[in-house]
Order: structure tokens, then C-alpha cells, then sequence
């Protein structure tokens, strides 16, 4: 970039916050002189539930008031959404049976969830949170913030990470990035610890497990391997414990509460009490008090320990997974960070020290570090901390269908993204004029056991005999881990149309039609407000091109160039007037680059007269 | 704004050749990625976000692929059109495949002898995998000197390679 840019406006500084958008809870952080710090609500409460509750009348209720109302309101009060997102109807029915809430009939390819009334996408709901979270950082800053960073468990498909930007989108934040969170955590403990080095993060939250495996390199972060369970956390354990108490009231009482969501919830409660409780005590009771009757259980930690081990020895598999996949062995493991509130359970830091033989790291917060990694990462955005680099991999590996209904595959598991592969196709019979292209997520080799992610039409393809047209395809894993598909027909060189059918999760319109009901109006200028703010920038170097013209150095200018920064003026004023602010923003960076050269003399100008000035003093 | 260049190659700015220095490679993969990667040009134009993109995704794959030998010599002889012919068995191999079938055959209908003779195939295959990739490096360096006659020496050597990976695949299975 040219000092020009900077000089002159080109990009004004906007804040980047960092988001981590968990199953349980939610936080925001972001990044100054002294580091990554968090980012409180006007209470001073950092943590967001992610809890979203639909009141009769009035706006949503989003956190801790929500929390209350899961109780009072379990059916109009959504908890572990984040489970649902990017996911059809077909794949949660484990969780559904959980669920106090309804899900409507069309849920295949996009849950749709009933409440009052109305129907809610988990996009939808996610954007609640997300929307808080952007009111918090508003008061807090005292301005308003629409960049982000947000993370997502590192097994997540593109199915789910889709979501998760939809879900930004949704609440009128522009996602500059997704992050895998483990990667985060290790972002935010990197920062003053060792500069090489091999670092593995396992990451056990309330819904979700991951784990990553990094070398550290002088900044760079480069990840080996990543493993997980979409479907593996805290949450398995509270439902464990919650069997066990239902069965035991049901024999005590004679009453089966599992029908009565609020007891149910009462019930939950109960037992993540206890299990917090576990984590320091060697014994906690499980209390619940219902309709005047009572139920209290002892649970001690050998009995707490033997009934959680099978869903700890759960996350080990994906761990050896993936060290084999990033060739390392445990003694090659130089540390190992604990992530995500259920690594507080005792038994969990056991079996990882055992695993990886080394004492696990805990000195951040575990609630907090997903958060002050994300902030890290918009730090790197914005350009404020250019020593760090992340290269994160892409977890499930990307592959077609082909004949038979087996799968070949394009992209590798734990291939450093941005990742791309290109296909030709061609046609099978005479004057075909689409070829339509399964693409898929998965490592087994038959496309009935992988994810099916999206199909892909490709359109308007010349009438020719078979096997003539050849059109290339390029698949393309973004650095959000992302897929990105473009065709070339390879004849005439000119872009190809493709139509997108994603199998999963929302279409582009569907999300732009949400956006547009979404419930605070307000947001709806979202886009006029980003005209205006664009056209301010335009406005400043206008001015400063303006100024420009009047110095010497334009003068040096050959008649060619002057000309040319004319057109480019002429061009942006043109945008200026419309109401793309895209458009103008390309306008901007055309002008930018006509007067690089401006720039540079200037530049020199300005150095050589500071040249001149040392040697007098000297 | 010019794309990238698609090659691997290009990419990484280096002279096409077999031997490479990995390490330097990597010391390259590390300072371009610094330069290119998204990360570092989120706030950009369109244009250079879409260039960052590109350059970054190919020299990802180019550092996948250039990185291990394999991979690289498949890349160097399919970017010269030289075709493979994995599936054919090699000749000086014939009589050798046909014994270790015979013994597999006998060993899943429970023969100890020949599971034992199967074991032993298996050592010399493993043992004619590891000279292969010992004689890999001298055709290397014979190709990058300009002796075409070293091509079709490294195709059929990586042919070989593939067929005995295979078959030592296979026989695992079988005895499992
Ligand atoms: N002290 C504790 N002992 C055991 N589990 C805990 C403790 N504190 C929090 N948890 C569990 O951690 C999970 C939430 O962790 P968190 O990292 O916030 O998850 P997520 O990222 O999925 O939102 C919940 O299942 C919660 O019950
Ligand atoms: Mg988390």
C-alpha cells in the first residue's frame, strides 16, 4: 500500500472486535497497545448467555434475562443453538428430544424453529446474540461497531461456518473472518510465550470438542492438524446426570417430569450445579424442588468421575487422530493449552496430561481466551500486529461425486487454506447444455457416508457433440475455511454461470430477506449508513488529491498521467453520485492507484528536503 | 492487477527442478505467505483482496505438492506430459506378485507356512520401496542436468513405486 493511501485516507480506521460466539456463552473482546482485553456490558458482565428468549409482546430477550426465562418460559426460550446451526432436521434428533421447543415441518435443509407463532432459523437466533454483543461493544466505545471476528469450533463444515457468517450478517456485522477456536486460544497464549515450538489445544466446551495441533515459527502460526466432535461436550454430561435424577424422581414420586419442560429445566440446572460444584469439591448434592416435593442426591466424585469417563475417553480418538495426522508424537508435544469451561473437571486435565505428557496450560481464563484470541486476529486484520500470522487448515476433506456414488476427492483434510483445486468436466451426450456437479464433505469414500455440502449447476454450456465442451472447474477453500466455486469454459475463455444449491443452510436471498425483517429497523440503513461513510472517505481524498494537484511534483507529472488522474477523478465523482458503495470504494482505489506515482514524488520531495535539513544541523 | 501465476513453480519464483532444498523452500513458503496471505491485506481493494486469495491458495498447494518428493516428481512429469501406467505390473516383478498371491491365497485358507511366506515377501517389498526412493534423488539430478533419457526412468520408477505400495497395502489387509 502506498504511503499515498494512508496519507490521503484511501481505508478509514474502523474497529475490528473479536467475537467468540459459543454454544453456552458469548463474548466479545478486542485488541489495544497492551494487548487483548474484553469487553463488559454497562453491568460490567462480560459473558453473554446464549440464550435468546421471544416474549408475548415487545423485543427479544437476549443473556442472563433469558437465562431466567428458561425456567418460566421454556418453551419460547432458546439455549445451545449454535447445535442446530447449519444442520437440517435429519441430524439433530438426538438433541430435538432435549429441546423444549418446536421445530415446524419444513426443517430438511434449514431447521426452522416455532415460537409463538413465529419461525426463527438458527442464523436468526444466533444473530440475537450477536447483536448484543454489538450493543455492548457500542456502549462501550461509545461508537458503533459493525467489524468482527468470530469464531467457530475448527471441526465446523462449511454448512455451519456458512451459518455463522449468515448469522453476522444477519445482525448488520460485516465478518471479516472466521477463526477456528482453538487457533484463537493459542493466539491468545502466544503472545508472550515461546517463539517455537509444537502446541496442542484441546478445546472440551459445552457442545462442541476440538483439537489443534500448531508449530509455532516466529510468529507464524501455522496449524498441522485439526480433529473434533461437533456433537461432544459439557452438555452430554449434564444430560447423563439429568437421566439419572429424572429416573430417580420418577421411582421417588411416582411423577414422570420429562414432559414438563420447565421442570426439566429445573432439573438441568440442578445437576450443572452439582457438576460445577465437582470441579473443586469431592462431593456436591443435586436439589430440586418441584410442585412442593423435594428431591436431593448425593453425588460423590468417584461415582461423578466413573459415570463421566466414557464421554471424556470420547475426545481421545480425535486426539490421536490428530497427531498421527500432524506427525507428531506426544514427547514432540512441547505444550498443551486447556480451553472451554468443561476443562475445569478434574478428570478432563487428567486424562490430557496422560495423553500428551506435559502439564496443561490454565493461566488464562478458559471462559475468556476464544474471545482474546478472536481480538488477536483482528489486531492482525486491521494491520496492528504485523509480526503474527495464522495459517489454519481446513478439517474435513472436499470431494466430488463421481460415478457409482463413490468420491473423489479435491482437497485434503488439514490442507493449509486458502486451498484450491481445479476439474475439467465435460458433457456425456450430444448438445448437453448443463453438467450438474455434487460436491461433498467427509473422509469416507462412498458420498452416502459423507456430508452432501452443496450442488453446483453449471449453465448456458454451447450445444457441441459429446465430450467436446471443457469447462474448469475451481474449487476454492477461503481463509474462513469457506468453499468458493467459479467455472471457466476452457473453449472460449469466458466465465461460466453457476447456479448453487447449497444442501444445507440458507440461500443468499433467504438470508438478504431476514436481514431485511430483522427486528430492529434501525439496522435497516445499514447500508445507507455504509454509503455515507464511504462517501465521506471519498469526500477526504477528493480533497487531498485536490490539494495535491497544487504541488510542484503534479507538475512533473507527464501529460499521460495527469490525464489519467483526471479520469479517475471524473469516474469517482460519477460513484460518488450513485448508491453503490462498492462501486465508489473501487473508484476510490482507482484513483489511489493513478496517483501512486503523485504520491511517490511527493514522498521524495518531502524526504529530501529532510535530508537537506539534517546535514545543516549537523 | 496481474493474477498470480497458477504454476507451482512460478509461484514460489524457483527454477524447475527435481532437487529442491526443502528447507529453503519452506524458509520461502514462510516470507511469501507473510507477503501474501489474506490476513494481511483485509482492508485492501477488491482487486488485491482477490490477488492475496489466489497467490496464497497456489502457493499453499505448491507447497504441499513441491514439498515431498513424490508429489513433486508427479507434478514435474504430468506438467511435461508424460502419462502413467501404475496399474500395469511391472516386469521384473511378474514373478515375484505371482508367488505372493499363490502364498496369500494359501495363507487365508489357513496355511502357516505360507503366512510366513507371505511375511517375508512383504520385508523384500518394503525393502525395494525404500531402494526405490534411494535410487529417486540420481534420476533427480540426471533429469535437472538435461538427460531426457532419465525421464521414462523416473516414470516407471514411480509406476513400481505405486504398484508395490499397493500390493504391500493389499497384503496387509489380507493377513489382518
Ligand atoms: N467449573 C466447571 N466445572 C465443570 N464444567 C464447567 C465448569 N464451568 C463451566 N463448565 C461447563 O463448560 C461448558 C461451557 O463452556 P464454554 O467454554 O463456555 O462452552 P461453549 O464454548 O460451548 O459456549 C458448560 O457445559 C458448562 O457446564
Ligand atoms: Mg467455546
Amino acid at each position: 500500500m502506498s504511503l499515498f493511501q494512508i496519507d490521503f485516507g484511501g481505508q478509514k480506521e474502523h474497529k475490528v472486535i473479536g467475537i467468540d460466539l459459543g454454544t453456552t456463552n458469548s463474548l466479545a473482546a478486542f485488541m489495544d497497545l497492551t494487548g487483548p482485553t474484553v469487553i463488559p456490558d454497562p453491568q460490567g458482565e462480560v459473558i453473554v448467555p446464549s440464550v435468546v428468549s421471544i416474549p408475548e409482546k415487545g423485543e427479544p430477550i437476549v443473556g442472563h434475562a433469558a437465562v431466567e426465562r428458561l425456567i418460566t418460559h421454556p418453551e419460547r426460550t432458546i439455549f445451545s443453538v449454535k447445535r442446530l446451526m447449519g444442520r437440517g432436521v435429519g441430524d439433530v434428533q438426538d438433541e430435538l428430544k432435549l429441546f423444549p421447543f418446536h421445530i415446524a415441518p419444513d426443517s430438511d435443509t434449514v431447521i426452522h424453529l416455532e415460537l409463538g407463532g413465529k419461525k426463527f432459523t438458527p442464523p436468526a437466533v444466533s444473530a440475537l446474540v450477536l447483536r448484543q454483543l454489538k450493543q455492548n461493544a457500542k456502549d462501550f466505545f461509545g461508537e458503533p461497531i459493525e467489524h468482527a471476528v468470530i469464531t467457530v469450533p475448527a471441526y465446523f463444515n462449511d454448512a455451519q461456518r456458512q451459518a455463522t457468517k449468515d448469522a453476522g450478517r444477519i445482525a448488520g456485522i460485516q465478518v471479516m473472518r472466521l477463526v477456528n477456536e482453538p487457533t484463537a486460544a493459542a493466539l491468545a497464549y502466544g503472545l508472550d510465550k515461546r517463539q517455537n515450538g509444537v502446541v496442542a489445544v484441546y478445546d472440551l466446551g459445552g457442545g462442541t470438542f476440538d483439537i489443534s495441533i500448531l508449530k509455532l515459527h516466529d510468529g507464524i502460526f501455522e496449524v498441522l492438524a485439526t480433529n473434533g466432535d461437533t456433537h461432544l461436550g459439557g452438555d452430554d454430561i449434564d444430560n447423563l446426570l439429568m437421566r439419572i435424577a429424572l429416573e430417580d424422581i420418577a421411582s421417588e414420586w411416582g411423577v414422570d417430569l420429562s414432559s414438563d419442560a420447565g421442570a426439566v429445566q429445573r432439573v438441568r440446572r440442578a445437576v450443572i450445579e452439582a457438576k460445577h460444584a465437582l470441579s473443586t469439591a469431592m462431593a456436591a448434592v443435586i436439589e430440586v424442588h418441584h410442585d412442593g416435593k423435594s428431591y436431593r442426591r448425593e453425588l460423590p466424585r468417584e461415582l461423578f468421575e466413573k459415570l463421566i469417563a466414557p464421554v471424556i475417553d470420547r475426545t481421545l480418538t480425535p486426539c490421536r487422530d490428530c497427531m498421527k495426522d500432524a506427525g507428531v508424537t506426544p514427547d514432540e508435544i512441547d505444550e498443551v493449552v486447556l480451553v472451554g469451561g468443561s476443562t475445569r473437571i478434574p478428570l478432563v486435565r487428567q486424562a490430557v496430561r496422560n495423553l500428551f505428557k506435559a502439564e496443561p496450560h490454565t493461566e488464562l481464563n478458559p471462559d475468556e481466551v476464544v474471545a482474546l484470541g478472536a481480538a488477536v486476529q483482528a489486531g492482525i486484520l486491521s494491520g496492528h500486529v504485523p509480526d503474527k500470522l495464522l495459517l489454519d487448515v481446513t478439517p474435513l476433506s472436499l470431494g466430488i461425486e463421481t460415478m457409482g456414488g463413490i468420491v473423489s476427492k479435491l482437497i485434503h483434510r488439514n490442507s493449509t487454506i486458502p486451498a484450491s483445486a481445479a476439474e475439467t468436466f465435460t458433457t456425456a451426450v450430444d448438445g448437453q447444455s448443463n453438467v450438474l456437479i455434487h460436491v461433498v464433505q467427509g473422509e469416507r469414500e462412498m458420498v452416502r457416508d459423507c456430508r452432501s455440502l452443496a450442488r453446483f449447476d453449471l449453465k448456458g454450456i454451447d450445444p457441441l457433440p459429446a465430450g467436446m465442451a471443457k469447462i474448469q472447474v475451481k474449487f476454492l477453500i477461503d481463509a474462513n475455511g469457506i468453499l468458493n466455486v467459479s467455472a471457466k469454459d476452457l473453449r472460449t475463455g469466458k466465465e461460466q454461470t453457476i447456479e448453487v444449491k447449497p444442501s444445507y443452510g440458507l440461500t443468499d436471498e433467504q438470508v438478504e430477506a431476514i436481514v431485511l425483517e430483522s427486528f430492529e429497523k434501525a439496522e435497516e440503513d445499514f447500508s445507507e449508513r455504509q454509503l455515507r461513510e464511504v462517501r465521506v472517505e471519498a469526500d477526504r481524498i477528493l480533497n487531498a488529491v485536490d490539494k495535491a494537484k497544487g504541488d510542484d511534483a503534479y507538475m512533473d507529472l507527464s501529460d499521460e498521467e495527469r490525464a489519467g488522474v483526471d479520469q479517475a477523478i471524473a469516474e469517482l465523482i460519477l460513484a460518488y453520485h450513485g448508491s453503490d458503495h462498492n462501486l465508489i470504494h473501487n473508484k476510490m482505489d482507482g484513483l489511489n492507484q493513478a496517483t501512486l506515482k503523485l504520491a511517490e514524488l511527493m514522498m521524495n520531495t518531502a524526504v529530501q528536503g529532510l535530508m537537506k535539513g539534517t546535514k545543516i544541523d549537523a | 492487477m496481474e493474477a498470480p501465476p497458477s504454476g507451482y513453480y512460478e509461484i514460489f519464483g524457483i527454477e524447475k527442478k527435481l532437487a529442491l532444498d526443502v528447507e529453503g523452500l519452506q524458509r520461502r513458503f514462510y516470507e511469501r505467505s507473510r507477503e501474501w496471505h489474506p490476513d494481511r491485506h483485509a482492508r485492501a481493494s477488491a482487486e488485491q483482496r482477490e490477488f492475496a486469495e489466489q497467490a496464497t491458495a497456489t502457493l499453499n498447494d505448491a507447497w504441499r505438492v513441491l514439498r515431498d518428493p513424490v508429489a513433486r516428481a508427479e507434478y514435474f512429469l504430468t506438467a511435461a506430459g508424460v502419462k502413467t501406467d501404475a496399474k500395469k505390473t511391472p516386469p521384473d516383478l511378474l514373478e515375484e506378485v505371482f508367488e505372493l498371491n499363490m502364498a496369500l491365497e494359501e495363507a487365508r485358507d489357513g496355511d502357516t507356512g505360507a503366512k510366513s511366506q507371505v511375511a517375508a515377501a512383504l520385508v523384500r517389498f518394503t525393502a525395494m520401496l525404500e531402494s526405490l526412493d534411494a535410487d529417486r534423488g540420481a534420476l533427480f539430478l540426471r533429469i535437472d542436468l538435461g538427460d531426457a533419457a532419465a525421464i521414462p526412468a523416473l516414470r516407471a520408477l514411480l509406476d513400481k513405486r505405486k504398484y508395490l505400495q499397493n500390493l504391500v497395502r493389499d497384503a496387509r489387509a489380507t493377513m489382518e
